[in-house]
């Protein structure tokens, strides 16, 4: 879509986003799979779109495609509305790439018949096709294996064909289902940091789905949270880790834990709050009311007295140098929070522990939709 | 992008080119299909002569040749099903988890009771267990001269029946075995589980809801066979709806056309409620099964092999070998001598106008429905796997309709749809080779159509997809993309079609006419007036033709994508 974001006449100061999407909804048999979800990314993003399994994100995914018809709401590519009310483009005519989760390589292609396939109803010459395959084989690292047929690939070479297909077309919009789903750890690692140089080689808009969150956050410029077809906080992997805007999204990132407690205060950025009539001010904007406090293991320290709280040993386990701690916490109401400590510590153990850093957000409080639908710059 | 601001509604414009598609097909399966059998049932749902409601049904319904003919179907089919079921699915296990040095061939006389037509299989059995019997007399087997043949009673026909069928359930079984991913196996043998247990404990219940729904096929061919009670049913005086849909219209003309429409009527009943149960079973009983390396058998089994040509000798070679012999004797009743064998009757048939033209018919009208059917069978498969709208599942169901129930029934639709002019045209195709062709178009698409629409529904709906990412059209994506997974099984369709097409009798049996005769009616004709010589001359033309149709085939398999014939693997 070159060209696209100029007849839309953006202003200089404020790129017009290469994808928006505002309240886009889409049921199956009544079940709503996408509800209302809006966000809008800019021109080179990569963006995770990352929730548990039927939260919705695939659907979301294939609306961005074309694949599956929105029942209401927009989709923008730079600024021009692809699908909305008496507007529905087909695939055929997104211009965009997209990487299957079974990767869909046609298994009667050659990789270079997979790869030229798609130039070919583009009505490229013979020979601009053949740079073009060449370039993209060299791009994802196949050189020398236009012959094989997809059956003998591997799953990371078949994983890279899918790629180079989608790169071929030169698409300013690549989609990614769950691309790392049937691949090992190990592939999974490497093919990780290709899509990330890939990604900054070709210039492109990514948008990826996966339900692993350390895949996102290794990958990702944006992390969309989404869950029961919601959209629950759309920002960047730190933003998402400190400041989640969300219940669901603090628990979910980074194994956060979330405690009941009382705002007192509110300014400034920073919350005073009551936690279990320990009166302690953290970062946050939640308002005067119920609030969460939002936390993660490395927010929490073990201290040798006069802690904000005291925890009862459950288990350890060891991990990454040190002991994985559960404790379940006295006089407030959660079943375990954990920290990492030095050392074993006797089941059963009071350990007294410290808070150095935490988020406070409202409770009870539905996703935020200014901060959700609100413009992210990279 | 300007094609953005220039799209449908919302939800509307995805799939112009499909829901085109949708109705042409749904206009060729209204002409030849839905038309023909609603004017049937209007026929047989008709007020009486006295103008009570149902009239025509009370009275055929009441009437006790309706009944006995009734029983006489129930009883030879349900007995049939025993042994196609019995038969099919002992020689499915056998050939698909040994391993066999003769498989293909084996694979091959296992079919042959399908591929070789019905009527010629019937003569071939009454020649085998006749009086006469070529084979059994200088054995002593025969029974004795002047007694009627064993056969020509309800038993016989279920057994000649109950083994033309079995490949039916043959082919269903052994589809789903070679389905049958090998680390189900593999997993439970090194559990422990000896090779018995494997067979009842985990194959068996992975493919019985396919051999079921193979039974239930082959029940529904009972049901409607024609051929075996025509030729064994008829001198035995045992009457199947069929054969009596057959005489009555035969000896009162159009004016039964009440009458055996509902006599259609009711098969047409009993053989949806096979259908029904067949759907059942598949839907509620299949488990779906993991994507996985097939299982390739390993274990030598010479025995196994033993019993298999044991088996096949008695059900598909030595039935024809008895065929062939009368074949070559001047008369019947000439016990069979080396010396008195002559090629005459060939030459006598041979010399016969109307046998080289039923020859030539036949083929024609087999080789063309072969082919049409083939392009309406494959964008029809693209759509029951990517736009399965109200519209495709219903005509999806609809086109199986002229198979399901009893070739007769399609041949009285025939008749009742186009004996009249057809509207705007003014001509009427009966009593032309058109009549002939809409039937075996009606009735044989769902031979290329199963194979195809389950090769599509195999198939990953992302690769079609990826298609339209790259900006692909419908056509190009039919073509390209969607073709080459189709193919080897629209071909083998095809081949099926022709196999059973060129022989085929039902349908023909009521809609030839002088000058348009198929290969099918020329042995019944033949067998009738008592030439019984000539009949088996005819009918072993018939099937070397066959056979010669099925070696082209084995030889054009190399060029072929793999697995498009059932009898190579």
């Amino acid at each position: 879509m070159p060209g696209g974001r100029w007849l839309a006449g953006p202003r200089k100061d404020e790129p017009v986003p290469r994808l928006t999407a505002s309240r886009l909804t889409k049921s199956f048999d009544g079940a709503t799979a996408v509800d209302a979800v809006s966000f809008s990314i800019p021109d080179g993003a990569f963006l995770a779109l990352l929730g548990p399994s039927g939260c919705g994100k695939t659907t979301l995914l294939r609306m961005i495609a074309g694949l599956e018809v929105p029942d209401a709401g927009t989709l923008a590519f730079d600024g021009t509305i692809v699908a909305g009310p008496g507007v529905l483009l087909p695939p055929e005519a997104r211009r965009l790439g997209m990487v299957f989760q079974s990767y869909a390589l046609w298994p009667n292609m050659s990789v270079r018949g997979n790869i030229e396939f798609g130039l070919k109803v583009q009505k490229l010459s013979a020979e601009a096709r053949r740079r073009r395959i060449a370039e993209v084989l060299e791009v994802v690292g196949l050189t020398g294996l236009e012959a094989r047929r997809p059956h003998e690939l591997s799953g990371g070479q078949r994983q890279r064909v899918a790629l180079a297909r989608s790169l071929a077309m030169r698409p300013g919009l690549i989609l990614l289902d769950e691309p790392l789903a049937n691949l090992d750890a190990h592939l999974r690692e490497t093919m990780l940091a290709e899509f990330r140089r890939i990604h900054s080689a070709s210039g492109a808009t990514f948008v990826f789905v996966t339900h692993d969150q350390e895949e996102a956050m290794a990958v990702a410029t944006h992390v969309a949270v989404m869950s029961r077809g919601r959209l629950e906080q759309v920002g960047t992997p730190e933003e998402l880790y400190r400041r989640p805007a969300s219940e669901m999204v603090a628990r979910f990132i980074g194994r956060g834990r979330t405690l009941a407690v009382e705002v007192l205060a509110s300014g400034e950025g920073r919350c005073r709050i009551n936690l279990a009539g320990t009166v302690l001010a953290f970062e946050g904007s939640a308002p005067v009311g119920p609030g969460w406090l939002c936390l993660h293991a490395s927010d929490l320290a073990a201290r040798g007295e006069g802690g904000h709280l005291r925890g009862r040993v459950l288990n350890q386990i060891f991990q990454h140098g040190a002991f994985m701690t559960q404790l379940v916490p006295i006089g407030i109401d959660v079943e375990t929070i954990s920290l990492a400590l030095p050392e074993r510590v006797a089941p059963g153990a009071l350990v007294e522990i410290a808070l150095r850093g935490g988020w406070v957000i409202a409770r009870d409080a539905a996703p935020s939709a200014g901060l959700a639908a609100r413009y992210l710059h990279a | 992008m300007a094609l953005a601001t220039t799209g449908g509604g919302l939800g509307g414009s995805l799939g112009g080119g499909e829901r085109v598609l949708a109705g042409l097909t749904a206009a060729y399966v209204l002409f030849t299909t839905f038309w023909p059998l609603a004017e049937l049932f209007s026929a047989a749902l008709a007020p009486g002569e006295d103008g009570t409601v149902l009239g025509v049904m009370r009275e055929t319904l009441a009437s006790r040749a309706t009944g006995r003919a009734l029983w006489g179907s129930l009883a030879t089919s349900g007995l049939s099903v025993l042994i196609s079921a019995g038969l099919g699915i002992a020689l499915a296990f056998a050939v698909s988890l040994f391993r066999l040095r003769s498989r293909a061939i084996l694979t091959f006389l296992i079919l042959m009771p399908l591929i070789v037509p019905s009527q010629t299989m019937a003569l071939a059995w009454i020649e085998l267990f006749g009086a006469g019997s070529p084979l059994l007399a200088p054995l002593g087997l025969a029974p004795a001269a002047g007694t009627t043949n064993p056969l020509y009673s309800a038993g016989g026909i279920a057994l000649v029946m109950g083994v033309e069928h079995m490949p039916l359930v043959f082919i269903a079984t052994r589809a789903a075995l070679r389905t049958l991913p090998a680390d189900l196996i593999e997993a439970a043998r090194i559990l422990g589980i000896p090779p018995h247990r494997i067979g009842a404990g985990i194959i068996l219940p992975v493919i019985l809801p396919s051999a079921v729904a193979g039974g239930l096929l082959a029940f529904t061919a009972a049901i409607g066979n024609f051929g075996v009670p025509a030729l064994l049913g008829i001198p035995g005086r045992v009457s199947v709806l069929t054969t009596l849909i057959y005489q009555r219209l035969n000896g009162f003309g159009p004016a039964a056309a009440g009458q055996v429409a509902v006599l259609a009527m009711l098969m047409t009943a009993i053989a949806a409620g096979a259908l029904i149960l067949r759907g059942l079973v598949l839907a509620r009983l299949a488990v779906p099964l993991p994507a996985g390396r097939p299982f390739e058998p390993t274990r030598r089994a010479p025995l196994v092999e033993t019993v298999l040509w044991l088996v096949v000798l008695a059900i598909s070679i030595a039935p024809l070998v008895a065929l062939v012999m009368t074949a070559l004797l001047p008369a019947i009743g000439v016990p069979f001598g080396l010396e008195r064998v002559s090629l005459d009757p060939f030459s006598r048939v041979l010399a016969n106008d109307a046998v080289r033209r039923a020859f030539a018919n036949s083929l024609f009208l087999a080789v063309g429905c072969a082919l049409v059917s083939v392009i309406v069978a494959v964008p029809f498969a693209y759509l029951t796997r990517h736009h399965r709208t109200l519209l495709v599942r219903a005509i999806d169901v609809a086109v199986e309709a002229p198979w399901v129930v009893p070739g007769t029934v399609v041949a009285l639709g025939m008749i009742l749809a186009f004996l009249p002019p057809l509207p705007l045209v003014g001509i009427s195709l009966y009593g032309t080779m058109a009549i002939l062709m809409v039937a075996y178009l009606a009735r044989f698409l769902p031979l290329v159509l199963r194979p195809v629409t389950a090769a599509a529904a195999a198939i990953d709906p992302a690769l079609d997809e990826a298609g339209r990412i790259v900006g692909a059209g419908l056509l190009r994506r039919l073509g390209v993309l969607f073709l080459p997974g189709v193919l080897p099984a629209a071909v083998a369709g095809a081949i099926l079609v022709v196999m059973t097409a060129v022989n085929e009798l039902t349908l023909s049996a009521l809609l030839w006419s002088s000058g348009h005769e198929t290969i099918g009616v020329m042995v019944f004709a033949l067998q009738y007036e008592g030439s019984s010589t000539a009949a088996a001359a005819v009918a072993v033309l018939s099937a070397a033709m066959v056979f010669a149709i099925c070696a082209l085939a084995t030889l054009l398999a190399r060029w072929l994508p793999q697995g498009m014939l059932p009898w190579r693997d």
